[in-house]
């Protein structure tokens, strides 16, 4: 078995020698460069260029703008299954350069050049005249009326309001002896800050525009591209290389239409579109704010009568993923502490500010900030002991949710905070930083989270794979699946290996996705593909089993039920003889004068399930109030990720997640001016994204109940690690000070302002 | 890709002089750190550069004659923070250097680079002047000394003349013999950062260890340029190594400072940080001097 193992990865020695290849490195140096123009305003629309002295640089090709574009197709960018009812279609609402600007960076216009320094020049010599309008930057005052209205059709900018009824609320908070608590809890707009900024380059080849992109999603990007240029898709072919991360933002299609149309533009010559960082943090997509309100009435037993939640998510100027984000938090807060009378209204609206998409996360840890700050608000309200409270009121073992089917099977809750309190000594901890005094205190505090692994109900969920036997027994695996530096080939080729009966390095991966070639996927986002490429895998390797055995019965003449393939021999079980080596066969096959045949599997699989992913992080701190800053001791995240594919693999994506979530909660906030709509911090200096030093060690630890609905055992852990480290952060602060943080992050900013309100300071 | 007009090496300071004659518009380069960033940023785009980089005469730590130390001005953060010298006379001034960007940058900066970029955040600034440090300037006319608060005009502004360069940071055995410091930088996070407020102090305790003989206290980003607080110098000056007098001279600093309310602080913030990091400060440089403070 392969699967459980710590087996190094595929791409290990590729990548530790440099030899990998990224987007940049696979472009052809006579590429011509593309930089785009971005409003200075944050609101209005462009009345004319001045393109005079920029046309005269040296080496500009064409300056495209706004205007050049003829036929305006508009279209979606989210990285969703595309969906054949209308009804359930993302909001098509981009185009690749606008005139009508709705955020201080929006794309107005494109310099094509013969290099960099040629387009630099040029994008500074363009001079534009804006008719300005009002801007809003503050959620809330969007949606008031007579504010500054983005879009048609969406009234006081409200992309959608959800809302989530259970019991009657307003009949519950009647109940006497009720503890009211009430809190607003808001995350900051964050940047995904993966090392590799986007990157793309598109060229003509015959009739056909292939896009080379660091994409999460190719196929997806293969259709938005058609649809943005209003051509067949398949005139497109996206090919994914490796990539240096993508996070979230890259499982939105970023700039490929705007660098397709231009190669268009040029006379479908090589063009490529290399977005600096600047432009990265503004011009990409974003984490969503999200500011939300709860309430709760509790009984002096600690338990809940009533819960309300408003939650209001700042979506920036353009749809993007919308409103599946703040839903998907809004969703968790009933699941996560059942309470039989809940309300829960959430908005998603649009603001003048850069487009919030996908984020490590999907909306719960904006949600866990909210929830998990509040219940320890509550617990401290009602002199409860934030732990008991939590065990108290936590998702039982055995609750269902109605929508998705997804049940909660094991004590995962428990049996992570058990895991996670023994790693970091918790208990003793807990008392002995009861009651301090002094300007520097230590705090250790908690928070749980909710995650549900891949889409279903809500989207598409399929998979598919291909397996192409070699001569040697060794076999190519193909995935619409993607690598994306999580390790996921590697995972797929333990999997794979274990199905078949092969050695581990027998499997070949096919990283890279050429959708001219790879199997149709949707890609990687929703913490899916192990959950998700285990079922094509198992079923397709399966498949590929029987046609070999079949075979091996052709050269045996022993009953196929008496066969089987180990370690890459083909073994009769019933005394364990090796009858053949799996090379032996696959070379026969492919060349024998009788019987050739090429031996291949492919298949898809439609899955149905889904599964939840819970676990915990505790953290612990020590604050130093006079100078208003807080350090990170330690932390621990404990996981129910069911079973570990590759053990080695699953703790280094927790530690990626609990980086992320330390920043998150710690330092980092994209910050605007007020005055003009400009972002004032969008390059990392400014932007506080935390450092080695500012990391304690991350201790990684697993609770492994198998998943029942899953092909391996196995389900999410890709996003799960950011969930709760922020909100972690913050109930240890409150533990050494009696201060709970209102916003995220506990910068020094926000502790100045929080401490001073408390008055101690 | 970087737009840089024209590149010229100089071979020694007279060639560098000579050639900033010859092209009067162009920006002095040394480690880079500074200038191809602003190159990128599109400031000095097509900048027509010289570089001083080397120069090697300008590198190095020394005694010169009368046991000033001098620092040559192209003497990069980590050769400062591993001088012998440093680490024996000032190693506060190690200390601040060490906590600029990270180990590249350190690797690459100047001291020279850190302090005619005129920037109020620069990790050495309010070391050097907090150690009444004094600029080696050299010109077409021969050699200037100038003391480091006047080679700061203003924000991004230093008192070089046309054809000039910075050859060395001189702290003169008087500035430093007896004295004791202490460097705190206020940052956003551990590494890779610049200051949101900077504050060094030293102290020269009379003989019993019991009397603040001499402070001196200096601040970056308190003000558009770094800056030395004489009043809360004043309130400590002569004064008992005791804890009514570290808090007189905390509370002093803000009749001294006048830092901005940005976006990447507030004024109140950091007037607050401003007065607990002269508290710690003095307090560390009393106790590195061999003296205790009296409750």
């Amino acid at each position: 078995m392969y699967t459980g193992q710590s087996v190094k990865r595929v791409d290990a020695l590729d990548k530790v020698t440099g030899r990998t290849r990224y987007t940049d490195d696979l472009c052809d140096r006579k590429a011509y460069i593309a930089r785009v123009l971005h409003s200075t305003v944050a609101n209005g629309k462009v009345l004319s260029f001045d393109l005079s002295e920029a046309e005269k640089v040296p080496g500009v090709v064409k300056i495209l703008t706004c205007f050049d574009l003829k036929e305006k197709h508009y279209f979606p960018t989210a990285g969703h299954p595309w969906s054949t009812d209308p009804s359930h279609q993302d909001v098509a609402d981009r185009l690749v350069l606008t005139d009508r600007v709705r955020f201080y960076g929006d794309d107005i216009a494109a310099v094509v050049a013969e290099d960099e320094v040629a387009a630099a020049q040029a994008l500074r010599l363009i001079r534009v005249e804006y008719e300005e309008y009002p801007f809003v930057l503050d959620v809330q005052k969007a949606m008031e009326d007579g504010a500054p209205q983005l879009h048609e059709n969406y009234p006081n900018n409200i992309l959608k309001h959800t809302t989530i009824r259970q019991g009657d609320y307003e009949k519950a908070v009647q109940e006497p002896g009720l503890v009211k608590v009430e809190g607003w809890y808001e995350t900051p707009v964050v940047q995904h800050c993966h090392i590799e900024n986007f990157i793309c380059f598109a060229e003509k080849e015959g009739d056909r525009i292939n896009v080379v992109t660091s994409t999460q999603i190719p196929h997806i990007v293969r259709r938005i591209v058609g649809q943005a240029l209003g051509i067949d898709w398949g005139l497109i072919r996206v090919v994914k290389p490796y990539i240096g991360g993508g996070f979230g933002n890259k499982q939105d299609v970023l700039y490929e239409p705007l660098c397709a149309w231009l190669c268009l533009q040029v006379g479908g010559h090589l063009v490529k579109l290399d977005v600096p960082r600047e432009e990265t943090f503004v011009c990409n997509r974003t984490r969503h704010s999200i500011r939300n309100h709860i309430i709760s009435w509790v009984r002096p037993d600690g338990t809940y009568a009533a819960r309300k939640l408003e939650a209001f998510s700042d979506q920036g100027a353009y749809a993007s993923h919308g409103h599946s984000i703040c839903a998907k938090g809004a969703g968790a807060f009933p699941q996560l502490y059942p309470c039989p009378n809940v309300e829960v209204d959430a908005y998603t609206v649009f603001t003048n500010k850069p487009v919030a998409g996908a984020m490590r996360g999907y909306g719960i840890p904006q949600a866990m900030w909210a929830v998990e700050s509040h219940t320890e608000d509550v617990a401290a309200a009602i002199g409860a002991d934030p732990l008991a409270f939590r065990r108290q009121n936590l998702m039982p073992v055995g609750y269902v949710d109605g929508f998705s089917k997804n049940e909660n099977y094991y004590d995962s809750f428990n049996q992570c905070l058990e895991k996670a309190m023994k790693a970091i000594d918790y208990e003793r901890k807990e008392k002995e930083y009861r009651n301090q005094t002094g300007d520097i205190r230590r705090g250790i505090g908690m928070a749980v989270f909710w995650y549900n692994t891949a889409v279903w109900p809500i989207s598409l969920e399929s998979t598919s794979c291909r397996m192409v036997l070699n001569q040697d027994g060794s076999f190519q695996l193909q995935m619409g699946e993607t690598e994306i530096g999580q390790g996921a080939d590697t995972a797929f080729a333990q999997m794979a290996a274990d199905v078949v009966g092969v050695p581990v390095d027998r499997v070949h991966v096919v990283s890279c996705q050429d959708t001219d070639v790879a199997p149709f996927g949707t890609s990687a986002y929703a913490s899916r593909q192990t959950y998700i490429a285990g079922f094509s895998i198992r079923q397709t390797g399966l498949m590929l089993k029987e046609k070999i055995l079949d075979y091996a019965h052709e050269l045996t003449r022993m009953p196929v039920f008496n066969l089987d393939i180990r370690e890459g021999n083909i073994v009769r079980t019933t005394d364990g003889r090796v009858m053949m080596t799996l090379g032996e066969l696959a070379t026969e096959a492919l060349y024998s004068l009788t019987d050739s045949r090429h031996i291949t599997a492919e298949s898809t699989y439609q899955v149905k399930s889904n599964a939840y992913s819970f676990g915990c992080t505790i953290a612990e701190v020590e604050v130093d109030i006079p100078m208003c800053r807080a350090k990170l001791l330690n932390v621990v995240n404990c996981h129910d990720a069911g079973k570990l594919i590759n053990p080695a693999l699953a703790e280094a994506q927790v530690h990626g997640g609990m980086s992320m979530g330390i920043g998150f909660g710690m330092s980092e906030k994209l910050l605007f001016d007020e005055k003009t709509g400009r972002p004032l911090n969008n390059n990392l200096l400014d932007y506080k994204l935390s450092t080695f030093l500012d990391h304690p060690t991350l201790q990684a630890e697993f609770v492994e109940n198998p998943e029942p609905t899953s092909a391996f055992g196995t389900k999410g852990l890709g996003e799960p690690p950011a969930c709760s480290v922020a909100p972690a952060i913050r109930n240890a602060i409150f533990h050494a000070t009696g201060v709970g943080l209102r916003d995220a992050p506990a910068n020094p900013h926000n502790l100045f302002k929080a401490f001073k309100e408390a008055g101690i300071i | 890709m970087y737009d840089i007009k024209a590149l010229y090496e100089a071979a020694s300071v007279e060639d560098a002089i000579r050639l900033l004659q010859e092209h009067p518009e162009a920006q002095i380069i040394a480690g880079g750190s500074d200038v191809l960033v602003q190159i990128r940023e599109g400031k000095r785009a097509g900048a027509e550069l010289v570089s001083i980089y080397g120069i090697d005469v300008m590198r190095g730590v020394t005694y010169d004659g009368e046991d000033a130390i001098r620092i040559g001005s192209l003497t990069s953060f980590s050769h400062i923070a591993a001088s012998p010298i440093i680490r024996e006379k000032i190693p506060v001034l190690g200390e601040a250097v060490s906590l600029v960007g990270g180990p590249q940058i350190r690797n690459i900066g100047t001291i020279g680079g850190n302090t005619c970029n005129g920037v109020t955040s620069a990790d050495s600034a309010s070391t050097l002047f907090a150690w009444d440090a004094i600029a080696e300037l050299t010109g077409p006319e021969g050699i200037r000394r100038v003391p480091i608060a006047e080679f700061y005009i203003k924000a991004g502004k230093v008192d070089l003349r046309p054809a000039e360069l910075q050859t060395a940071i001189i702290i003169p055995k008087k500035a430093y013999e007896g004295y004791h410091g202490n460097y705190i930088k206020y940052a956003m996070r551990e590494a890779m950062d610049i200051a949101t407020l900077g504050c060094s102090v030293n102290v020269l305790l009379a003989e019993d260890k019991q009397t603040i003989r001499d402070v001196r206290i200096a601040y970056g980003v308190a003000g558009p340029i770094p800056m030395r607080a004489p009043s809360a110098e004043a309130a400590a000056k002569g004064r008992p190594a005791a804890r009514e007098t570290v808090d007189a001279f905390a509370r002093a600093v803000l009749e001294d400072i006048h830092p901005r309310d940005s976006w990447r602080a507030a004024k109140a913030f950091r007037e607050h940080i401003a007065v607990e990091m002269a508290r710690r400060a003095l307090t560390k440089s009393i106790e590195l001097a061999g003296g205790e403070i009296r409750e």
